[in-house]
């Protein structure tokens, strides 16, 4: 069985978001970029199911500028066999990157796609269940924690008021929330290792994909700053600033 | 326009956070209707048609929307979807695992977590964990909305006068299964509607600390939250994520103990009316956006907060 895992390359976790001078995006040159960390759950679910004897080969795929196959490496560094690059200069939105990643799947035939819930950069939370929808599978998202036994799929997802529990049956989407796992480092020899890894590369138009936005984003703006306030000194100063200035208790 | 708004509930309650996408869903305009899909979730109907401003409510009964599953409902909103401008669903679990799934069977870009309606064609979302708001306009034909519960007012209830029209199933995709649930029970409010929050940072050093602030809470009538680092260390369950990845809340007050203020947290609490931080180190981030800031020892500032409170007769 073949494990599919989307990778994307943000802004690094660590790195606070500085809007353009001109209000057209954000501020990404020479900025520290990483693989989302939710992509990295994904790999290491991958990686497990591959060592668990589940999944036998763990494919990484990523969308974007030619700089994604430096998160590829990452991917394949952590342990995964080989990569496939769709080069793509240029803003992509969540549908779009279903489109090309449900034409990879028809030339792939996975059983399983491991995406992270959500990336840190636009926060859409839409391309796991979107490329759910175009191959007609069931979605499993937001989950902390996989069971595959045979064609079963059993999953717990992180709900709003605690854990919901579903079965599923393969081939699936999965989306990874925090709990899920805890992503290996890459060790020094597989760092080596990776640069031998084959990396396949396309374009949306091999795909038959248009990867055009269809959003307009007319500005993107910084939120209204928060003031910094008061230092008390003590528990009874604070009660009484709440109850008496900020009215609040 | 005509807007239908997908009800979250939970088969015998409609939940507060439609109540906040209705609100969305009246800043647009037009005529407003609720889709209420569940099983023998007639009650949740008359609660739905009891809602300022809701034309008709439309009642899909059946097994296969009982819990809510995405392949079942994203089939149902392409059943319908044709009838309106816009499907709003609020940004919970929920609507998240939902909207997008039925977004690409009608092949629209859906807009996520929206803060704002600018025009009907026109929102604003934040991104980068709320370091930018990002204007976007849409020319989908039908366009998919999911909205934060924080920037728009809770609806009010019971004077709305809507009616109540059945619709036909659309059948079960067959794709997936509901086992069961293990719901977080608790007597306090619910993170995202209460007034007063209190979350716990790595600063708490273990689960076993969080009493601490859970005394607090109960003083106060507050839900207990917690910081992602929080989380990961295992000291509570990912339900009390307050966050860029968990949940976002804007109540009166806020309280953060021993919470650093790292960016992934301050997107999910940062619209809070009041901001208190309770911290020992004088330089954490946390400081930058806080009301109140007590420099302290937290496990003896949280204790006498409690003592403080009881003194002055708060939850007695």
């Amino acid at each position: 069985m073949k494990v599919l895992v989307p990778v994307k390359r943000v802004i690094d976790y660590n790195v606070k978001a500085r809007v353009k001078a001109d209000q057209t995006g954000i501020e990404l040159a020479n900025v520290k970029m990483s693989m989302n960390p939710f992509d990295e759950i994904s790999v290491e679910e991958a990686l497990r199911l591959r060592e668990a004897g589940i999944a036998e080969e763990v494919v990484a795929v990523s969308i974007g500028e030619q700089k994604c196959q430096e998160t590829i490496r990452t991917a394949l560094a952590m342990g995964a066999d080989r990569g496939i690059h769709v080069l793509h200069d240029g803003e992509t939105e969540p549908l779009a990157v279903a489109k090309i990643l449900r034409a990879l799947a028809e030339k792939e035939e996975p059983k399983v796609i491991i995406l992270g819930k959500q990336a840190i950069d636009d926060d859409c939370n839409q391309t796991g269940q979107m490329l759910a929808a175009l191959l007609g599978w069931g979605q499993a998202t937001f989950i902390s924690r996989l069971e595959i036994a045979g064609d079963t799929v059993s999953a717990t997802r992180e709900v709003d008021g605690g854990l919901q529990n579903i079965e599923l049956a393969l081939p699936v989407i999965l989306t990874t929330d925090l709990r899920l796992n805890e992503p290996r480092y890459a060790s020094l020899p597989n760092i080596m290792k990776a640069k031998r890894k084959p990396i396949d590369q396309y374009t949306p138009e091999d795909l038959e994909v248009d990867p055009a936005p269809r959003l307009r984003v007319l500005r993107v703006v910084e939120p209204p700053g928060r003031e910094a306030g008061v230092k008390v000194e003590t528990v009874t100063e604070l009660v009484d600033k709440l109850r008496n200035d900020a009215k609040v208790i | 326009m005509a807007v239908l708004i997908v009800a979250e509930h939970d088969n015998s309650e409609l939940k507060p956070a439609t109540l906040h996408a209705v609100t969305a869903g009246l800043a647009i305009g037009g005529g407003l209707e609720l889709l209420v899909a569940g099983h023998d979730c007639a009650g949740v109907a008359e609660q739905a048609a009891s809602v300022a401003g809701v034309g008709t409510v439309k009642l899909a009964d059946a097994p296969e929307y009982a819990n809510g599953l995405a392949e079942n409902m994203a089939r149902l909103l392409v059943q319908v979807a044709a009838d309106y401008t816009h499907v709003l669903a609020p940004a919970t679990t929920f609507g998240k695992d939902v909207m997008p799934r039925a977004a690409a069977l009608l092949d629209t870009q859906q807009i996520s977590d929206i803060s704002e309606v600018v025009d009907a064609d026109t929102f604003v979302r934040p991104i980068y964990a709320g370091n930018a708001l990002a204007t976007v306009q849409s020319s989908d034909a039908v366009k998919l909305i999911t909205v934060r519960t924080t920037a728009f007012e809770a609806a009010e209830t019971g004077s709305g006068s809507g009616t109540v029209t059945a619709l036909g199933a659309a059948g079960d995709a067959g794709l997936s299964r509901y086992v069961g649930s293990e719901l977080s029970s608790s007597e306090r409010p619910e993170l995202t509607s209460a007034r007063v929050v209190i979350s716990g940072g790595r600063g708490m050093q273990s689960g076993e600390n969080f009493p601490l602030i859970e005394a607090v809470a109960d003083r106060l009538g507050a839900a207990v939250g917690a910081s992602r680092a929080a989380v990961d260390a295992g000291y509570v369950p990912n339900d009390y994520q307050v966050g860029q990845t968990g949940k976002v809340v804007a109540p009166e007050l806020y309280i953060a103990v021993g919470i650093s203020g790292a960016i992934q947290h301050l997107a999910g609490m940062k619209d809070s009316k009041v901001i208190v931080a309770i911290n020992k180190d004088e330089e954490a981030p946390i400081f930058q956006v806080a009301d109140y800031g007590l420099v302290a020892d937290l496990f003896k500032a949280v204790p006498e907060l409690e003592e403080e409170l009881e003194r002055q007769g708060y939850g007695t």
